[in-house]
């Protein structure tokens, strides 16, 4: 029947065609990803709090020296397991203006309902520091990206020396992953960049591993309660459609069609 | 007593009301008793989805708004509040930006239901025109609520598509600077376009009411394409049909869910996740996924003015499909080489979404030419001729004499 016919083809035209349509946008140069295991990929995936947490750690120890995370607050750092105790500690670090008393502007200690501190002013000091490249904000910086914390990671990892006849701009240095390969950045993780609070070894892969997770958890905090939630209601509407189709049988047996 | 209505309810409120407001009787006479064919496949579900879409995208809509900021200096971070602060925002968020790809995933397969069994036909031409115009209301609302998060791909997809309109001769570059409201995207196009996004799912509604009115003066039409003749043929809308409804509208949720809560990103564009900024223009400008074959057909022209013209022209063909196709006989179920052709065409708006997903460059090129022009081909010569020259198999005496043998195997 015709039903069939149009479910069938439709579904191979979909499963040929969409993807197709919709991967490839920027696909001009396509690099391919070395695709690596995430703990808070596919539907049961939830973040390794562990390594998110050492990924924090190299965050706050590194990257936060060029990167801001303007969008995050402190108080998010909950979901890779840190105490409240910790994450006021984290927060107070930092001073952020305020007006005192006596009217005049003045600094106050971090709290956690506060977004992370920038290192830098404004974007042109950030310039102005990081030889007129902009470090991008790395809040959302894993969606923002496709191939997502696979990027990040090959990014971290994928420094080498330029091949013969690369010429590199001023301050730029060659990274096989970074689209046109000339990238403003300095390799900012090497073996042994952090020592690790809980011993685990700080090689380069581990380093680049751990913070990828800990971007992917800033950008998508929410991951954990949305696939939880998300499992939760597909059992309760795969229920509800198994007893609607029963009822449809049920009130259409008498018609013939 | 004039006017009064004579209600045939029992209940002494209902009665009362209805007496005087015929709300009861007009819901029992359109979705109680309605005649409606027995004969719906599950392609008869879509236009329901469409409009439970519709009430799903107005709700979330509305409490988006409730938070989101229409100013080209908070609009990005506003959004990204409801994404961290607001209870469950993200879940609105997600459910509004995937119920808009929904929205067109369910409308479109509503629209080819009614290419592949010939819905348009008389007497339903106005019934089917008033779908084209919701589709262009639906078409300009998706565009205007992608530019409202202030992504890159929101500011540079705005600033391509706003761009087309100065192709106009004369008024061309009128009509932009009225779009935008200045000299360039901005903050009063922002404005602008939040308030409108607020303003046209309202108007769509309208026009669903009229489209809802007109189909219940010609009655659905089915997959046989022929018209009912006596209470055989058809069926009370309830409870058969709002059951049928309702399992429609199970999957669909489940679809809808899975897109939402495991893979929010799959239609969106990361270039999205960055805020606007008009010193950076990203790699490629892509829009939305449901405007691809357009932005293709746009593109296969060399000509801007050209390209624009062929892009509302592929819609204005649908608006004026009932007299193009010239056939008698509406279902393709009797008509062997319209079947065919429109497999071709299915094939062709595939390819057209590819490819203006790519640059355009090398077999990007050919394929968006061919089949931009079989697009045009299928509407503007081959359907009128096919009415002609095409031998129809027989239609069957009625919906029951063709239901009951099939039943009986
Ligand atoms: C010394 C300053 C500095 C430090 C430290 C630093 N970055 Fe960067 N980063 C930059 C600059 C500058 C750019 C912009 C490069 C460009 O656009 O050429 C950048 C860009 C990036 C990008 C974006 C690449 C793209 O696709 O646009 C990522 C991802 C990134 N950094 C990750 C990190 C991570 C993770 C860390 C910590 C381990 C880190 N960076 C530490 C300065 C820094
Ligand atoms: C016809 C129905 C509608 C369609 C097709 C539609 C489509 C869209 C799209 C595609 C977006 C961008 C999503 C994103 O990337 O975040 C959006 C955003 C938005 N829409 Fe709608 N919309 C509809 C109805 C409404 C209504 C009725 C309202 C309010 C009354 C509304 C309010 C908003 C707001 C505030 C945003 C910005 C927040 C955000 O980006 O998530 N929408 N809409």
């Amino acid at each position: 029947m015709n039903i069939k016919r149009f479910a069938i083809l439709g579904a191979v035209f979909g499963a040929l065609l969409l993807p197709a349509t919709f991967s490839a946008a920027s696909a001009e140069e396509e690099i391919s990803l070395p695709k690596q295991d995430w703990s808070f990929s596919g539907p049961f995936g939830s973040y390794d709090k562990a390594s998110a947490q050492r990924g924090f750690q190299i965050y706050k120890e590194v990257c936060s020296a060029c990167h801001s995370m303007k969008l995050g607050y402190y108080r998010e750092l909950a979901g890779i397991g840190l105490s409240e105790a910790q994450i006021k500690a984290v927060a107070a670090e930092q001073t952020f203006p305020t007006i005192g008393d006596d009217g005049q502007p003045a600094e106050r200690p971090g709290t956690p309902a506060d977004h992370f501190h920038s290192p830098f002013p404004n974007d042109k000091a950030a310039r102005a520091a990081n030889n007129g490249a902009l470090p991008p904000d790395q809040t959302l910086l894993t969606n923002a990206r496709e191939g997502g914390a696979d990027y990040i990671y090959a990014l971290l990892t994928g420094y080498e020396d330029a091949p013969a006849g690369v010429k590199l701009g001023d301050g730029m240095n060659y990274n096989k992953y970074f689209p046109g390969h000339q990238i403003g950045m300095a390799a900012p993780l090497s073996d042994d960049r952090v020592e690790y609070a809980d011993g685990t070894k700080a090689t380069l892969k581990q380093e680049a591993h751990d913070v990828a997770t800990f971007l992917a958890y800033m950008s998508n905090p929410e991951l954990e309660t949305r696939k939880r939630l998300g499992l939760r209601i597909l059992m309760f509407l795969a229920a509800l459609t198994c007893v609607t189709y029963a009822v449809k049988r049920q009130i259409w047996s008498d018609v013939h069609h | 007593m004039v006017g009064l209505h004579k209600s045939e309810f029992k209940n002494p409120v209902i009665n009362w009301i209805d007496t005087r407001l015929p709300l009861f009787t007009m819901m029992s006479k359109e979705y109680g008793v309605f005649p409606t064919p027995k004969n719906f496949n599950y392609f008869w579900n879509f236009g329901a989805l469409a409009m439970v879409n519709l009430v799903i995208m107005i709700v979330t809509g509305i409490v988006l708004a409730m938070n989101y900021d229409p100013n080209t200096g908070n609009a990005f971070e506003s959004v990204e509040r409801i994404m961290r602060d607001v209870n469950y925002g993200w879940l609105l968020r997600y459910v509004h930006a995937n119920g808009a790809s929904m929205f067109f995933i369910v409308v479109y397969i509503h629209i080819f239901r009614g290419l592949y069994y010939g819905s348009y036909k008389k007497p339903r031409e106005l019934l089917w025109m008033i779908g084209v115009v919701i589709l262009l209301l639906m078409m300009a609302t998706g565009f205007m609520g992608y530019v409202l998060p202030w992504g890159q791909m929101s500011y540079w997809g705005a600033t391509v598509i706003t761009n087309l309109f100065s192709a106009i001769p004369v008024v061309g570059d009128s009509i932009v600077t009225l779009l935008w409201g200045g000299f360039s995207v901005d903050n009063p196009t922002l404005n602008r376009f939040f308030s409108l996004h607020y303003l046209l799912p309202f108007v769509i509604v309208g026009v669903v009411f009229l489209h809802i009115v007109a189909l219940h003066i010609t009655g659905s039409n089915n997959p046989l394409g022929i018209e009912p003749k006596d209470k055989q043929d058809t069926l009370p809308f309830h409870p058969y049909y709002t059951i049928k409804d309702s399992v429609g509208i199970c999957v669909y949720l489940m679809v809808f869910a899975v897109l939402v809560f495991f893979a929010p990103g799959f239609f969106g564009d990361p270039a999205n996740w960055t805020p606007a900024n008009p010193l950076v223009t990203p790699a490629a400008i892509v829009p939305e996924w449901y405007f691809l074959p357009f932005y293709a057909i746009l593109r296969a022209v060399p000509d801007k003015l050209g390209g624009v013209l062929m892009m509302f022209g592929a819609i204005a063909v649908l608006f004026v499909l009932p007299w193009l196709d010239t056939s008698p006989v509406r279902s393709a179920k009797f008509r062997p080489i319209y079947r065919l052709l429109f497999w071709v065409l299915i094939v062709c708006c595939f390819v057209l979404g590819a490819v203006g997903a790519h640059h355009p460059e090398g077999i990007w090129v050919i394929l968006g030419r061919v089949c931009t022009a079989y697009y045009f081909l299928h509407f503007l010569v081959l359907l009128p001729l096919l009415g002609k020259f095409e031998k129809t198999l027989p239609l069957p005496e009625s919906i029951s004499q063709a239901v009951l043998p099939a039943a009986a195997e």
